[in-house]
């Protein structure tokens, strides 16, 4: 245990290491789509301990383009749909799923537990409510947030920037969805993973 | 007064503003913004009360759909 430690102050881990810090730790996924989908893979893949998957939305055709679902899956629950794809990965991750619309009471109840929120919702409104809920209500708990991804190209435009002792923020901070801007895989993707790649980073200098 | 606004000096009339103010002068036009004086965060419905005034470090960021 002492060598450990001792390895955590350097940050030099092996793959056993991380795996082994990561399996205590539960991440919430607040929103199943793009985001959502490809950050939770990621973590799953990398050995997080659990996953609480949270989405009121079902498959549709029209997220096959980005999100980490199957054509066979159309119609189904997102937040269940990742369960089982979750699960096909690796069957030792724990997961829990809640099918709901987030607002304020609900993520004050649901988010209580988890050791970081990982902010994957479609509308800014949403991304909103989430950020003030949080600060409010969790202020020592991590959460970080996807902000501006649409389009292909100008991937030198997207960064990471902390925005408050526990808020992190990922993205180009510009890019809005439109008709002419629609999100795409690529770009997505690479903000997924980023939140993803973040959420290992502050796991592990977490201590449980 | 000046005040520092997302990490950069900027200069207002008068002695104090609102948020909302701040936000309507500067012509941010994104419809969805977190803001923050001195690193403590002002929700929507607190803008029209919460004044800045002289120093103030403010902080403005707009929210994005897409995820």
């Amino acid at each position: 245990m002492y060598f450990y430690k001792l390895n955590m102050a350097v940050r030099i881990m092996t793959e056993t290491l991380i795996r082994n810090h990561l399996s205590h730790f539960e991440v919430a996924i607040a929103g199943c789509g793009g985001l959502g989908s490809n950050a939770a893979v990621a973590l799953a893949r990398s050995g997080i301990g659990k996953l609480f998957m949270v989405d009121f939305d079902r498959v549709e055709l029209s997220n096959l383009n980005r999100q980490y679902f199957f054509y066979d899956q159309i119609g189904q629950y997102k937040a269940h749909a990742l369960a089982d794809n979750i699960h096909r990965i690796d069957k030792s991750i724990g997961l829990r799923t809640s099918i709901v619309k987030l607002d304020e009471t609900s993520v004050t109840q649901l988010f209580a537990t988890v050791d970081l929120v990982i902010e994957a919702f479609d509308q800014a409104a949403e991304k909103q409510m989430l950020l003030e809920t949080m600060l409010v209500n969790f202020p020592e708990k991590p959460l970080i947030m996807g902000n501006g991804m649409a389009g292909f190209g100008k991937f030198e435009l997207i960064k990471q920037q902390q925005w408050d002792k526990q808020v992190y923020i990922c993205g180009d901070f510009t890019n809005e969805i439109s008709e002419d801007n629609p999100p795409l895989a690529p770009r997505v993707g690479i903000v997924a993973n980023m939140q993803a790649n973040l959420a290992l980073d502050l796991i592990l200098k977490m201590r449980k | 007064m000046q005040i520092i606004l997302n990490n950069r000096p900027a200069h207002f009339e008068g002695e104090k503003i609102t948020v909302n103010e701040l936000i309507k002068r500067k012509n941010f036009t994104f419809k969805l913004l977190v803001t923050k004086i001195n690193g403590k965060l002002v929700r929507v419905d607190e803008r029209d009360n919460a004044w800045i005034s002289e120093g103030d470090k403010v902080e403005v960021m707009h929210l994005i759909s897409g995820g």
